[in-house]
């Protein structure tokens, strides 16, 4: 095998979500190099009432952000089961027609649809796929010509480094915004108490299955009637997924799996432009313009400065903060690029 | 309809784990799937313990099949990977860099690879697949229609006993609930030979931690739904191995046995000892009184 990365550009793109029409222009005039959406159709993991685009609001979108010269991507990532087939396919043409720069795809079957019908519509591999190693990643490049893998939010940054060793792929990995602790894809906690998870319904705890409790003593959030947590006056609640909850084990009643936490990846920003990453991605399509316009103003002008100079690159003090404000639970992590748990 | 026990999920101590695949040669199953699938640093058994399983296994009629990791972060597990390919006949890929590796050979398509439609199944039975697990969350309705019009050959295969994989994490979650750092984990998994159960602030068991798989607390159980497999055309069941301290596992296999054989109507099972029982639903249903559905 030649050099699998020597045409890889230094080169990093600032990808950006939006869940509707105003947060996709907030993305692009706020310096994202692409901006990735979904229909309003129930095929992409934020099937978020309200949220996501009609075909007529993607191409305005995809208008708007190509007369600016940024990049619209579609997620197109759950797997669809029998019933969703035909609006999978018909989501796929869609996206070609609207002459969007890429699909993001998880299932095998519509990758294998894409490459066989629309083989000029990139394809990039979405995190929901959990390919989580270089081996996984050729699958999905010989059998389905995937340009770009996201990888999932699990991996140490030296596992970044090894994975971008070994593949011709580009990679894409996320920067800002909530963390998985589980890997994306395997992880069907939602729809063991819902009925409904990412991978069936892109969905992970849905509102109308979240109920709020006031009680003397506070708050208390269930999911499907499963008591999730419970908050003094006072204290921050979060939206409550199941890893994120707190639970009796062993007679402590703890955040069992995961405290409320985003990820930030300012602190390692240069070591991941030497590692060869292609991409930055953010969470958050169900965010509102004026977050996406926040955060995509702060990792623009953090990225620049740090592709300007990557070695002296540092963290705008200004720029943490800001991002700080917005995280979820207050507080952010490197994740598993630092493992700190480990 | 097949009998399968899926590969042990926990982690058992050696003489544990060679006095359950002993007393398996003698059970009335047809399938065993060996092999660590939830965490590579868990070595108890070496490679040639697992082959000399396999052989007692085969020598007592059972089929052998090699399952491997769900989760494939470190160079150590592709190469290990690699290595397993190369040995075993058989192999449940539970990762599709295994799919990558098994190409054009027999292989069975784990419950941790995500297929849930025709297209899926079709592409992955020309590349070799000539068995599906179906993922825990696939309901029983879709399965049928999916193997409806399922590629010639193919069989399926469903968990139908033990506590559910439902998550799997580069985090050590029975490590972390004992405030320990996961490169010095000291093996605490092995205190949970059932995993640890997780109940909820009222006292409602939910989950149960293994390593880096979080699994149901209850234990699914599909004995009285055998007809309605049969009919949706389900192949093989799978039980997944559970310790003398939560079921005796013989009697598990004894009753499934007879009522795949008989038909007519479900064995007695016995009652397993997890705190939260049995499940036929794959959903699960809030128990505590109060807290009714949200809808």
């Amino acid at each position: 095998m030649s050099e699998p990365n020597e045409q890889k550009r230094p080169q990093i793109e600032l990808v950006c979500p939006a869940g509707s029409l105003p947060a996709l222009r907030a993305a692009v005039d706020n310096g994202a190099d692409a901006v990735y959406i979904g229909f309003r159709d129930g095929l992409n993991a934020r099937n978020f009432p309200g949220l996501n685009f009609s075909a007529e609001d993607a191409r305005l979108g995809i208008e708007y952000a190509h007369r600016r010269g940024t990049r619209v991507f579609v997620a197109l990532n759950v797997y669809p089961r029998p019933q969703l087939w035909e609006g999978a396919t018909r989501a796929v043409d869609e996206a070609a027609r609207l002459e969007a720069d890429a699909v993001i795809l998880a299932d095998v079957g519509l990758l294998q649809y894409a490459d066989e019908y629309h083989p000029r519509l990139n394809r990039h591999l979405s995190v929901q796929a959990s390919a989580t190693n270089w081996r996984a990643l050729e699958f999905y490049e010989r059998q389905f010509g995937v340009r770009r893998a996201v990888l999932p939010r699990v991996l140490s940054l030296a596992q970044v480094r090894k994975v971008i060793e070994h593949t011709h792929l580009e990679i894409e990995v996320f920067g800002f915004g909530s963390l998985c602790i589980m890997v994306e894809g395997r992880c069907a906690l939602s729809s063991h108490v819902t009925g409904e998870s990412p991978n069936t319904h892109g969905v992970c705890s849905p509102a109308h299955a979240v109920r709020w409790e006031e009680t003397g003593a506070g708050r208390r959030v269930r999911l499907n009637g499963v008591l999730i947590d419970e908050f003094t006056p006072g204290e921050a609640a979060g939206y409550p997924t199941l890893c994120k909850g707190r639970f009796e084990a062993l007679g402590n009643v703890m955040h069992a799996l995961e405290e409320p936490t985003s990820l930030n990846v300012l602190d390692i920003l240069p070591q991941l432009v030497a590692a060869g990453v292609r991409a930055i991605k953010v969470e958050g399509r169900q965010r509102s313009p004026a977050y996406v316009a926040q955060v995509t103003r702060t990792l623009r002008a953090e990225l620049d400065a740090c592709l300007r100079d990557p070695e002296r690159y540092r963290p705008q003090a200004a720029a943490s903060a800001a991002l700080q404000r917005l995280a979820e639970g207050r507080t952010h992590t490197l994740g598993a690029y630092s493992r700190p748990w480990q | 309809m097949r009998l399968s026990v899926g590969p042990l999920l926990y982690l058992w101590d050696r003489p544990g784990v060679f006095a359950f695949y002993r007393q398996l040669a003698q059970l009335p199953v047809d399938i065993v799937y060996l092999g660590e699938v939830v965490c590579s640093k868990r070595r108890v058994l070496r490679r040639a313990d697992w082959i000399a399983i396999g052989r007692d296994l085969s020598a007592a009629g059972k089929e052998v099949v090699v399952s491997t990791l769900a989760l494939m972060e470190a160079e150590s597990e592709l190469s290990s990977l690699a290595h397993t390919v190369a040995m075993a006949d058989l192999i449940e890929a539970n990762d599709m860099a295994a799919v990558q590796l098994l190409r054009d050979r027999p292989f069975v398509a784990g419950p941790h690879l995500n297929v849930y439609n025709t297209a899926t199944l079709s592409l992955l039975s020309s590349l070799g697949m000539r068995r599906w697990v179906a993922p825990v969350e696939l309901d029983t309705a879709t399965l049928a229609a999916l193997l409806g019009e399922r590629p010639p050959g193919l069989e399926a295969e469903v968990f139908a006993y033990g506590r559910m994989p439902l998550a799997f994490s580069a985090r050590c979650f029975s490590a972390r609930v004992r405030r320990r750092h996961k490169d010095d984990c000291g093996f605490v998994c092995a205190e949970d030979v059932d995993g640890l159960t997780v109940h909820t602030r009222e006292g409602e068991p939910l989950l149960a931690l293994n390593g880096i798989q979080t699994q149901s607390a209850q234990v699914r159980n599909l004995i009285g739904r055998v007809d309605v497999l049969a009919r949706a055309g389900v192949d093989v069941l799978r039980l997944s191995p559970h310790s003398s301290a939560a079921v005796r596992f013989e009697e598990v296999a004894g009753a499934f046995r007879s009522a795949l054989d008989s038909h007519a109507r479900s064995a007695p099972c016995p009652p397993t000892a997890l705190p939260g029982g049995y499940c036929e639903e794959y959903v699960h249903t809030a128990t505590v009184s109060g807290a009714g559905p949200a809808r």
